[in-house]
């Protein structure tokens, strides 16, 4: 047992160590895995620390509760698959937030006596910052799961509601610091902050999840580190406010990439806007040209340069596998074949590489966009698997363009440009790709990975 | 705990953003996913917090909260490491030899 608050201190400064360069390893692929197995030991000696601290019992509760918990989470961990990975990742993010927020009301329901306003004022914080991460995360879950539609869900006067709610919240967290000790208050307070957080997700449409999820990130830390104050731990402050910066960081990333502002993202519920805009261009009588796996074949291997564009839809048919095969075939053939990765490509941050890792795709041939961009003009063919809105080129001409102003991969100044796509539906920002109607473009109609397969098969006897 | 004012704590909190701004815009975007979920992690030490109330919880309601905090921070994690794990695992540099190409 460790009665002597300092050796508590000393072996939480341990675990703080360890997450620091736990995120300091993930700066190159080569040490990342040993960084997290760091953080991993990081973990375990705060969990020992704390269970050996003097006068805890409860234990037979506190080995269920951990039992179930390790069960759950390594299941989840196991069984998910990596196009589902933004889901789990809500999915951490909201039980992260929720126990946050249990935490805060626990603490309240043990206080007898007159809670110091800076006690009160944590407690608030981390049952209001831990609410909203929890609800919202949930419905961000839902929806990328496609539980409930993506689509933007809205009513009039929504951000009003949401705006109202939320003051509410904040006008009985302030009046809870002002003194007011009763536990409706800080339940009312929880719940608001539930409703708050179901609202504020449902009106964010598909292709604005990335940000979400980067977003409830850094509420799920923030509210640890709001916990810290509530339970004056040193590594509960540092670890949670580390995972504040990082969710911070990536959401302002996220949002750059789509040249959106965060505010616009939260409340512009996109989707809505470009009813209207969308139909007011016509075609100029230019059509869309369909080809074949053969003729595609031909074009791949007598290319000397391709760049491959994957996008989520690529993912969606599970085609990483044979994407990276026909890659191997071209490069026996000498073509030059590469990556280009759009920062929003997939659902989540980096998704995409994590996609074409798990296809053993070497990571040295992924390229960002920045880096690719100015190779677009010398390349034969452009090969667009699964990917729409990043590839539009109404962001850089059409102001009218929902998307206009967002970064996207030039593919279009490739010498000629193969879009392979299920059908023509438009993507899933719910726009039409002027670079359909390129006449540079073909396209290759049909699933994917059956797609990929035939390409697979002509380009073997090409 | 060790006795820390509300301004120590406000410091240390205030050092933790700044350092985390730091470590984290090194991180390449190569790695945004493990990053993330490796946050994510990172965010299961409010663990630590859940073992406090559970453990000096001495009615129904306390130790019921404490339960249900603890369940969902170990299942935070436990996920949230094997998650990330698994992820990193597959970062590769260069492919094996060209033959065994199915996974």
């Amino acid at each position: 047992m460790i009665s002597d608050p300092d050796v508590v201190g000393l072996l939480y400064l341990v675990s703080i160590v360890c997450f620091v360069l736990a995120l300091r390893f993930l700066s190159s692929p080569k040490h990342a895995r040993r960084g997290n197995w760091l953080g991993g030991v990081g973990m375990i000696v705060a969990i020992a620390t704390t269970l050996l601290v003097d006068g805890i019992s409860n234990w037979a509760l506190i080995v269920v509760a951990a039992a179930i918990g390790s069960v759950a989470g390594l299941v989840g961990a196991r069984r998910v698959k990596m196009t589902a990975m933004p889901q789990m990742v809500a999915l951490f993010n909201g039980v992260g937030g929720g126990a946050a927020a249990l935490i805060a009301l626990a603490e309240f329901h043990e206080t007898d006596g007159v809670l110091a306003w800076d006690e009160a004022l944590s407690i608030v914080l981390s049952a209001l910052i831990g609410s909203i991460s929890f609800a919202g995360s949930l419905v961000a879950f839902a929806k990328l799961q496609e539980l409930v539609r993506g689509r933007p869900i809205v009513f009039p006067g929504q951000n009003v509601v949401n705006i109202l709610v939320l003051a509410v919240a904040a006008v009985l967290g302030v009046a809870i610091v002002a003194g007011l000790e009763e536990q409706w208050a800080i339940v009312a307070v929880i719940v608001l902050a539930l409703a708050f957080g179901v609202m504020f997700v449902l009106p964010i449409g598909g292709a604005d999840m990335p940000v979400v999820i980067s977003l409830l990130n850094a509420f799920t830390g923030l509210a640890a580190s709001a916990t810290g104050f509530v339970l004056d731990s040193t590594v509960l402050i540092v670890a949670g406010m580390l995972v504040g910066a990082s969710g911070t960081l990536l959401t302002l990333l996220m949002a750059k990439a789509m040249n959106r502002s965060i505010a616009n993202v939260l409340f512009g519920a996109f989707g809505q806007v470009q009813a209207g805009a969308g139909q007011a261009r016509s075609d100029d009588g230019r059509t869309v040209r369909a080809t074949t796996a053969d003729d595609v074949a031909v074009q791949l291997s007598f290319a000397r340069k391709v760049i491959v564009v994957p996008g989520y839809g690529m993912a969606v048919a599970q085609a990483q596998h044979d994407v990276r095969q026909l890659a191997d075939l071209l490069e026996e053939k000498g073509v030059d074949v590469k990556y280009a990765i759009h920062p929003v490509a997939g659902r989540m941050p980096g998704h995409m590489n994590v996609l074409l890792a798990e296809a053993n795709v070497p990571y040295t041939q992924l390229f960002e966009m920045d880096e690719i961009n100015p190779e677009f003009p010398q390349t034969d063919v452009a090969l667009v698997i699964g990917a729409n809105d990043v590839t539009n080129p109404a962001a850089r001409s059409d102001p009218a363009s929902p998307i206009y102003g967002m970064p996207i991969l030039d593919v279009d100044k490739a010498a000629s440009i193969i879009v392979m796509k299920r059908s023509m539906n438009p993507g899933f920002a719910g726009i039409d790709n002027e670079l359909y109607l390129d006449p540079k473009t073909t396209m290759l109609f049909g699933d994917a990975k059956e797609s990929v397969l035939k390409l697979i098969s002509a380009v073997k006897t090409a | 705990m060790t006795d820390l004012t509300f301004v120590v704590e406000l410091t240390i909190l205030v050092l933790a953003a700044f350092l985390g701004f730091e470590v984290i815009s090194k991180v390449p975007t190569m790695l945004h996913t493990p990053l993330m979920s490796g946050t994510n992690f990172i965010h299961g030490i409010v663990i630590v917090g859940a073992i406090l109330i559970l453990g000096f919880a001495d009615d129904t309601f306390t130790k019921t909260v404490g339960f249900v905090a603890m369940v969902l921070a170990t299942a935070n994690v436990v996920g949230g490491w094997f998650v990330t794990d698994r992820m990193l695992e597959m970062f590769k540099r260069r492919p094996e030899p060209k033959k065994d190409d199915e996974t």
